[in-house]
Parts: C-alpha cells; structure tokens; sequence
C-alpha cells in the first residue's frame, strides 16, 4: 500500500526531527533542575532525585501495579467516550435539527468543570472504579461528540455527487468516500480526548479511590514526600508523552498522509 | 444510442429554473449548451447525468457509460493520482491489478508523469488536477461525456492541449459529448451543434449547426465563426451585449443562417 510505503519511507525524517523534541525537553529539564537549586529540595526536588525515587518505587515493584489501576480506568472511560461520542457524534452531524439542539447541550457538557462531575460521581457511584470511570468518560464525551459532528456534517455533497456520477456502490461510498472524511475529524478529537483522560483520572483518583496513581499521589503529599509525588507526575506524564509519540503520532501520520505528505 | 430528453422542466420552490427543454443528442454528435450564468446549464447537465429529479418532462438515456466531469476537479483528497483516475474501475467491480495498469496508462496518455501518479491531490497544480478528473472520465470508455465547463479556470495553453486530447478521444472512441460551457469559443471548437440557453426559466431559444467537420477546423475558422456566432440576436440577446449584431442576418423562426464564411449554417428554433 503506498500509504504505508510513504510512511516506512518518513520514519527517518520523524526520527530525525525527534532531536529537536528531544533539545526542548532537556531545557524544561535545565529550568526544572535551576529552580531546585534556588528554592532547595523539599519545595522542588531535582531531577535527578525525582528519576531516583521514580526508580526506587519501580524497582520496590510499587509504579506498575498502579500505573496498571490508573490506565485500565482512563482506558475504559476513553473507551465508552470513544464509542458513545462517535456513534452520537456521527448521528447528530446527519440531521440537522439534531445538531442545532445538541450544540447548546454540548456547549454545557464542556463547560461543566470536570471537578463538579467528579463530586456527582462520588454522590452516585461512591468510592470505587466507577467514580474515575465516569468522570474520564463524562469529560471525553462532548470533545469527541464535537469531533464526530463536526465530520458528518462537513461531508461534501460535491464529493457525493462524484460517488452517484461514478456509479460506486454503497459500500464502497461508505469507505472510499465518507470514512475517510470522518476520519480525519474524529481521529484529532480522539487523541485530544485520550490526552484529557489520563489527566481526568489522575485527578479522580486523588479524591475518590484507595489505588491508582492518584491515590499515591494523595499518600505523598500526606507525608510531605515532595520528592515521591514529583515522581509520580514524572510517572504519568512520561507514560502520556510515549503513547503520544510512539504510538498515535505515527498512527496520525499515515492516517492523514493525504494532507501531509510532501 | 441516443439521449432524448423531452419537456424537461426543473422547480426549486418557487423558481423555474428549467422549463419546456427538448433535446436530443444521437451517437457520435458533440453539442454544446451555451449560456449567460444562471440559466440553468448546470442544473440541467446534473439532470441528465441523474444526479438530480425532474420536477416535469422525461429523459431517456440510451448510453451505457456515460463519464461525468465536473467544474471543479471533485478528486478524492485522500487518494492518489492514480487511485482517483481508477474511481469509476473499482466501481465497476474491476480487479486491482487490472484497474491500475489502465489507470496509469490513462494518465500518462493525458500528460501526467509517473510520479504524479504517487501524488496526492493536493500536491499536484491546478492543470495536474484538471488532467486527472479527465483521466477518471475517459479511463471509463464513456460512451457519453458530460462536460461541465472543466476548462474554464485552465490558461489558455494548457486548454488547447486539453481541447486537443479531448477530441482525440471522443473521435477515436466515436463517443458522444455533450459540453456545458460560456464561452463561446470554447463551444465553436469542440461541438457540432450549439444550443444557446437563456434564463429565468432556463430554456433553449437558438441552436446552430455547424458543418464543417470537428477534425477540419484551423484557429482561424474558430476565431470567424465565434464572431460571427455572437453577432446572432440570440446570442447577443442571451449574453446581454448591446446593441444588433452587424454582419448576420437576423434570423427567426427556422431561416438558415450563415455562421461563418459559408462554411457554418445554423437555424435558429423560434421560441414564444
């Protein structure tokens, strides 16, 4: 396929301009590593004590088995958005009342700070997997719902004018034509709704369960470990920049290769 | 194989966009449907090409394969050159392998290089784009081409080419075309018989024959007969250009008239 030709084709370039993400990061990390030293580390620990402990709580076999709880909540409740928003999304966007009526609705979906669904959460589901799950899914839903409406209702009718004029068959209408378009709408919202719910649950957790990243972090800041809960951050925010770059980057990229290739 | 439309008419609301259009278009003929903008030529090419309903009359399309190519290029963004060109092919239910060698070989007859064939829409120049939307059509072996002015944003070299190529094709093809289009010139050259459109409601109220053969008609042939075209009191009417034209007779209801130096009759159907 000569999508995926072009995209094995543009790995070196994308390794290659991996140096310059790489530069910037090590910057953050210098300002990181300048501040520690003027306000000392119980106020902000360096990083290098920050990786130590990061390590320490790996190697004690404590990370994993909560980075695990942590992803599998963010996981299902991006899951549900996912689905629920798409399918709602891609329904709405076809009719056009439906869309004018959804839109002040999505408008306060978006506008609801996750914050007040969390403590709804925590009044309906109480403490357990179902108060993160909730509040990750209720926060994803209007991004990708929004995406989704925004691809079904921006189909071209001159496109679907060529499908009739070219005599293609509805299926091939559906994934030559309409599929794509969506598509290319749906797959930025999904990954800026996947961005949302690893930061959703985290918050979540803080408040609402005993496990989970979000716990530990509330168990570190009880005992004043400043260095313990940078790490955990560190945990987290990692996790998110790999997933980011090595799986839906590239992903994005031959996704939409028909809008970015050179 | 002939395309018979008959007391075709078209509403949108209140508006009669097209009413009362007859026309008939046999095997191998080129007819041009010239008008000012708004008349109703686009409206009644998406008619006959079924992507739109009458609202009254009835068309019978005897073709098979019938290609459309519309104003804009209309490519899929998302698919290459050559998958484009191989739109119709796949359709039709045409195997991968098979579809891709006509495909290519279409398109580098129309001019495009191998390379282009790798690109995507919009990597490619508005000509580039231009050429595969023709390439879509003629890769089909229409039996009919329905053209939808899909020159007029193109310069004029590169229109001279394309004019070139598209009359090859239909000639060696003995295909029929049915070209909608305001510029005159453009009709004199690729068309056997003009009908001149006018608005409000679109219908036709002259048509002109033009005798000298398609494969015989040097520029300045072209250049006298479109003068002498405009110079039709329809036309001029149709168009708005003032004044009465000097050099034709005016004609009405059924006289021949001469378009061009003797070597182009027309005959103006007199409409109330």
């Amino acid at each position: 396929m000569k999508l995926l030709r072009a995209w094995f084709a543009g790995i070196p370039a994308y390794l290659w301009s991996g140096w310059g993400a790489l530069a910037s990061l090590f910057m953050f990390l210098a300002l990181w590593d300048w501040g520690s030293q003027i306000y000392g580390d119980l106020v902000l620990p360096s990083p290098l004590a920050t990786f130590a402990q990061l390590g320490a709580l790996v190697d004690a076999g404590a990370a994993w088995p909560e980075l695990a709880v942590t992803a599998k909540r963010a996981l299902i409740g991006f899951a549900l958005s996912l689905a629920v928003g798409s399918v709602l999304g891609l329904l709405a966007g076809l009719s056009m009342t439906a869309s004018m009526m959804s839109r002040p609705i999505v408008t306060v979906l978006v506008g609801m700070p996750p914050i007040a669904w969390l403590v709804l959460a925590l009044l309906w589901f109480g403490a357990g997997d179902a108060t993160p799950v909730f509040t990750v899914f209720i926060a994803c839903f209007p991004i990708v719902f929004v995406g989704a409406l925004q691809g079904a209702r921006t189909l071209d009718g001159q496109l679907k004018d060529v499908a009739r004029a070219y005599r293609l068959p509805l299926r091939m209408t559906l994934s030559d034509v309409y599929l794509p378009h969506v598509v290319s709408y749906l797959f930025p919202a999904w990954i800026a709704a996947l961005g949302m719910s690893w930061k959703i649950v985290v918050m979540a957790e803080l408040l609402a369960t005993p496990d989970g990243v979000g716990a530990a972090l509330a168990v570190s800041r009880a005992h004043l470990d400043t260095a313990a809960s940078m790490a955990w951050i560190a945990a987290v925010v990692g996790l998110l920049l790999a997933v980011e770059y090595l799986v839906l980057e590239p992903i994005k990229r031959e996704v939409e290769g028909w809008r970015t290739a050179q | 194989m002939t395309l018979r439309v008959a007391g075709l008419g078209r509403r949108f609301g209140l508006a009669d966009v097209l009413a009362d259009i007859d026309l008939e278009l046999p095997a191998g003929e080129s007819v041009a449907l010239v008008g000012p903008s708004g008349c109703g030529k686009t409206t009644l090419l998406n008619l006959i090409a079924g992507l739109d309903r009458p609202s009254a009359g009835r068309i019978d399309n005897g073709y098979a394969r019938p290609a459309c190519v519309f104003q804009q290029p209309r490519l899929l963004p998302w698919q290459t050159t050559l998958d484009n060109i191989a739109l119709g092919l796949k359709a039709a239910g045409m195997a991968r392998r098979e579809r891709e060698r006509r495909a290519a070989a279409m398109g580098l007859r129309l001019g495009l290089a191998d390379a282009d064939l790798d690109k995507f829409p919009h990597q490619l120049s508005g000509g580039m784009q231009s050429r595969v939307a023709l390439a879509r059509a003629f890769v089909l072996e229409p039996d009919l081409l329905l053209l939808d002015e899909p020159f007029s944003a193109l310069d004029v070299g590169l229109k001279a080419e394309l004019y070139a190529l598209l009359l090859g094709e239909i000639a060696a093809r003995k295909a029929s075309l049915l070209t909608i289009t305001h510029d005159l010139m453009e009709a004199v050259r690729l068309s056997d018989r003009i009908l001149m459109m006018a608005p409000a409601p679109g219908r036709i109220v002259g048509e002109y024959r033009l005798e000298r053969p398609r494969g015989q008609r040097d520029e300045g042939w072209i250049y006298r007969t479109t003068a002498a075209f405009m110079d039709e009191p329809a036309v001029r009417a149709g168009f708005g250009l003032p004044g009465q034209g000097g050099g034709a007779a005016a004609a009405d209801g059924g006289s021949v008239v001469a378009l061009a130096s003797a070597s182009a009759a027309g005959r103006t159907k007199g409409r109330a």
